[in-house]
């Protein structure tokens, strides 16, 4: 974890080099998914998997598995609902929770 | 083995940049510096060097492109004036902040204005604070050698900054003057390669450079920063020892002409030192008043503990400006060398004179007239004006 | 050109085959049209190919890597808000040269991304150097019309009418005087390979294809993408691709290419809808719909109809 050494809390000398960093994708130790005001739940029965969710997710949290079902990332789901509007088989609908 | 040539200082500084064969040189038009890329150009069309030349549209945009490159791994420098340094204002502190040694040479003239084209140091002492090495040339001969000391100093892994390697416009970069050179092999050598620890197009590390820092880091991220200028102090001296061991042409962070035993001295940065000398020589020869010099030639990061201690037998001071800051209390050498003598407890008396602005001329007589009023002020204990202007027309002196 | 631009869609096959190199973690706002754009512009990299991803300041920036969170899989670099297009040449430059010097042996690819402020606006005159110079880099422009990261002030790319927080509709005053400049175009005038303007649709054919035909040809190409902004336009989160639709269908966003000056529809609606559709949905017009106002509209719809029938002039089908 990046945040192990790199925190709100660290000295200077534990800063890198003109915070420049030496690794990718460290934003996903952040969890957007704490924003969430609605969730949105997949109903596996109705979906036809024809993967129109898939690219809308702004937050890449709609993903093809190995056996091409469909998962949601809820540690980053910030919730818009784009996803829902989108599928044409109401195989996703949000909640307030 | 050192070669005579005559060449003038942007000859030189091109010169330089060719046997250094640097990967990448983003660089725009600007009076006086143009001939640096004029130069390099014509190396490069005639194979003489395989430097990229980027065609950029504006200085802002030469600065990016070098910002780029050099963060991407590539040997970067460009080279500008006065309005072209202001235009990159905000990408300077970029580059020292992304901690990245790009060398720029920098040709100095006065900022528009009016607009003029000759010499001053309002460009570069404007960007006194951006977190660039500063160097400072007094002749043709050191606008070369700090231009070849300039990637190691900026490259060494204690710095990482970027460096402006400074000479006066038109005096120096257009007057043609016997200088030496180095074999191309021998500057090669001293140079080497640049070998950066981290950059964008390494393999299998991806790098992210340039983030949004909140205030929980800027203000450590700043801290950071300066260790490297801090550090630059030593490396600067080591590479000139190198230097030296090269060519014996030996360089520090200032020079002192005749300050050793000077009860009257004066602070200069730049070609009008060779001025004083002249005049230095003259009045020792004439009067047997003990006059001297201290030349600066590295401003950032500013020797202030040096400086202080090599005045520190002077009865009186004159510090010149070729900038006007307007804070209404002097020029930038003038407030930096006071606070150094202040804090050094120097008993000194301390004037502050602004000259040469956009090419104004100064002459003999001009430093025979400071000092005749450094040994006044040295006298009386009383300074008039410490924030005055040498050289300028006034009412009822004419 | 590369041969894979030639195979034909298979939108299945895009969805599962491919992997994000944008990644979860970033702090845009939640629908954010921007996040998608650059999604969907990185999903088109062939997996075998590195690259460098620049990023003018803006909210993408901001939010994509606020140290020491990068949410890119590949290497990164932002400079400052006007200068993207330099940046990149810097970087694209840098390349040539280790290449030649046989200090890298990886194939890069180089895409920057820029808001309309820092594209249309600030930025303009950099992205015009690079792109005459002839760096082969893709600039992507995720065009949410306004200045969204400082709170929604209105941009050269701002349509008409649109209230924003310096073109506020008032009394006095219906919001954006101007027109929006025409980007695309200009980027065409520069006569470089390769210019496209999409946005969401669909099964995303559209951009994807695009987006890789921008990456894969060579020289310098540039990418105008609409990238709703549910803050600034004043719609829900949920409604992006319907807001998407809308534009398209309306003909207030064409799509189109422009391949070595050859310009292409790519996609013609079946039925022109009328403005007002794509207008209504949003906060920022809704002073167009107070009684009498009905000219403003009508203005609008002027505008949609003489710029649709110059773009039909120029382009093939």
């Amino acid at each position: 974890m990046i945040s192990d050494r790199i925190n709100e809390q660290s000295p200077w000398e534990d800063l890198t080099e003109g915070n420049k960093i030496y690794e990718a994708a460290t934003s996903r130790e952040f969890k957007t998914g704490e924003w969430r005001t609605q969730t949105p739940i997949h109903s596996p029965e109705k979906c036809k998997e024809c993967y129109l969710c898939v690219p809308v997710c702004p937050d890449m949290s709609i993903q093809v598995a190995d056996d091409e079902s469909i998962v949601f990332d809820m540690d980053h789901c910030k919730g818009c609902g784009v996803c829902a509007k989108v599928c044409p088989f109401d195989a996703i609908r949000m909640e307030v929770k | 083995m050192s070669i005579r040539e005559r060449l003038s200082g942007n000859e030189a500084v091109a010169y330089a940049i060719r046997q250094i064969n640097p990967d990448v040189m983003p660089a725009f038009p600007i009076t006086p510096s143009t001939e640096i890329p004029q130069y390099v150009s014509t190396y490069i069309a005639n194979g003489e060097m395989d430097t990229e030349f980027i065609h950029v549209e504006s200085e802002h945009s030469s600065m990016s492109a070098a910002i780029g490159a050099s963060a991407a791994g590539a040997r970067t420098l460009t080279a500008t004036s006065s309005c072209g340094l202001a235009l990159m204002w905000e990408e300077l502190y970029v580059a020292a902040s992304d901690r990245l040694p790009v060398v720029l040479a920098l040709v100095n003239r006065a900022l528009s204005g009016p607009i003029n084209i000759n010499a001053d140091h309002s460009d570069s002492m404007g960007a006194r604070d951006s977190g660039w090495i500063q160097i400072y040339a007094e002749s043709n001969q050191e606008a070369y050698d700090n231009f070849i000391q300039a990637f190691p100093i900026a490259e060494h892994p204690d710095v990482k900054l970027p460096i402006m390697i400074c000479q006066d416009g038109f005096i120096t970069s257009h007057g043609v003057e016997n200088i030496e050179i180095e074999e191309d092999a021998d500057v090669k050598k001293f140079v080497g390669e640049f070998e950066p620890e981290h950059y964008l197009l390494k393999k299998d590390e991806p790098m992210a450079v340039g983030p949004y820092a909140v205030s929980n880091y800027y203000m450590e991220s700043k801290r950071a920063q300066r260790q490297g200028m801090l550090n630059a102090k030593k490396v600067i001296l080591d590479v000139a020892k190198k230097f030296e061991e090269m060519t014996g042409r030996k360089y520090g962070f200032f020079e002192e002409y005749r300050l050793d035993d000077a009860d009257y001295a004066i602070v200069i940065i730049g070609s009008a030192a060779g001025t004083a000398k002249a005049a230095i020589d003259e009045i020792r020869a004439t009067t047997g008043m003990k006059v001297g010099l201290l030349k600066i030639r590295v401003f950032r990061p500013f020797p202030e503990e040096e400086i202080a201690e090599a005045l520190k037998n002077v009865k009186s001071v004159a510090i010149l400006d070729r900038a006007e800051m307007f804070s209404g209390t002097g020029g930038p050498l003038g407030a930096e060398v006071t606070a150094g003598l202040y804090r050094a407890r120097s008993k000194a008396e301390i004037v502050n004179y602004i000259y040469g602005l956009g090419g104004r001329d100064i002459t003999v007589d001009d430093f025979k007239q400071i000092y005749d009023e450094l040994a006044d002020i040295a006298t009386t204990h009383e300074v008039k004006d410490n924030y005055r202007y040498i050289g300028l027309r006034e009412r009822g002196e004419q | 050109m590369d041969n894979n631009l030639n195979k034909p869609y298979n939108f299945k096959e895009e969805m599962t085959s491919k992997k994000d190199r944008f990644v979860p973690g970033h702090r845009m706002c939640a629908g954010c049209g921007g996040a998608v754009t650059v999604r969907s512009v990185l999903r088109s990299l062939h997996p075998e190919d590195k690259a460098v991803i620049g990023n003018a300041t803006s909210c993408l920036e901001v939010s994509s890597y606020m140290y020491p969170y990068s949410a890119y899989e590949d290497s990164y670099i932002h400079n400052a808000f006007e200068n993207a297009g330099a940046t990149m040449s810097g970087v694209e430059t840098a390349y040539n040269v280790l290449k030649k010097k046989g200090k890298i042996d990886d194939t890069y690819k180089f895409i920057t991304f820029g808001g309309d402020g820092g594209t249309y606006d600030i930025g303009f005159q950099s992205l015009s150097g690079a792109m005459e110079r002839g760096h082969d880099f893709v600039y992507v422009c995720y065009d949410n019309g306004a200045y969204m990261n400082t709170g929604t002030q209105r941009s050269s790319a701002t349509p008409r009418y649109a209230d924003t927080t310096t073109t506020p509709a008032g009394k006095v005053k219906d919001g954006k005087v101007q027109t929006r400049k025409d980007l695309a175009a200009i980027m065409a005038a520069h006569n470089i390979p390769y210019v496209g303007q999409t946005t969401f649709y669909g099964n995303f054919k559209d951009i994807y294809t695009k987006a890789e035909k921008a990456i894969y040809t060579p020289g310098p190409a540039f990418l105008n993408v609409m990238s709703p902004c549910p803050r600034g336009w004043g719609y829900e989160t949920s409604d992006l691709m319907e807001i998407c639709r809308l534009a398209v269908d309306t003909c207030y966003w064409p799509m189109f290419e422009v391949v070595d000056g050859v310009w292409t529809l790519t996609y013609e609606p079946k039925k022109k809808l009328p403005i007002e559709d794509f207008l209504r949905p949003q906060r920022r017009f809704k002073h167009l719909f107070k009684p009498g106002n009905e000219y403003l509209i009508e203005e609008f719809q002027k505008e949609i109809d003489k710029n649709w029938k110059e773009l039909l002039k120029k382009c093939t089908m």
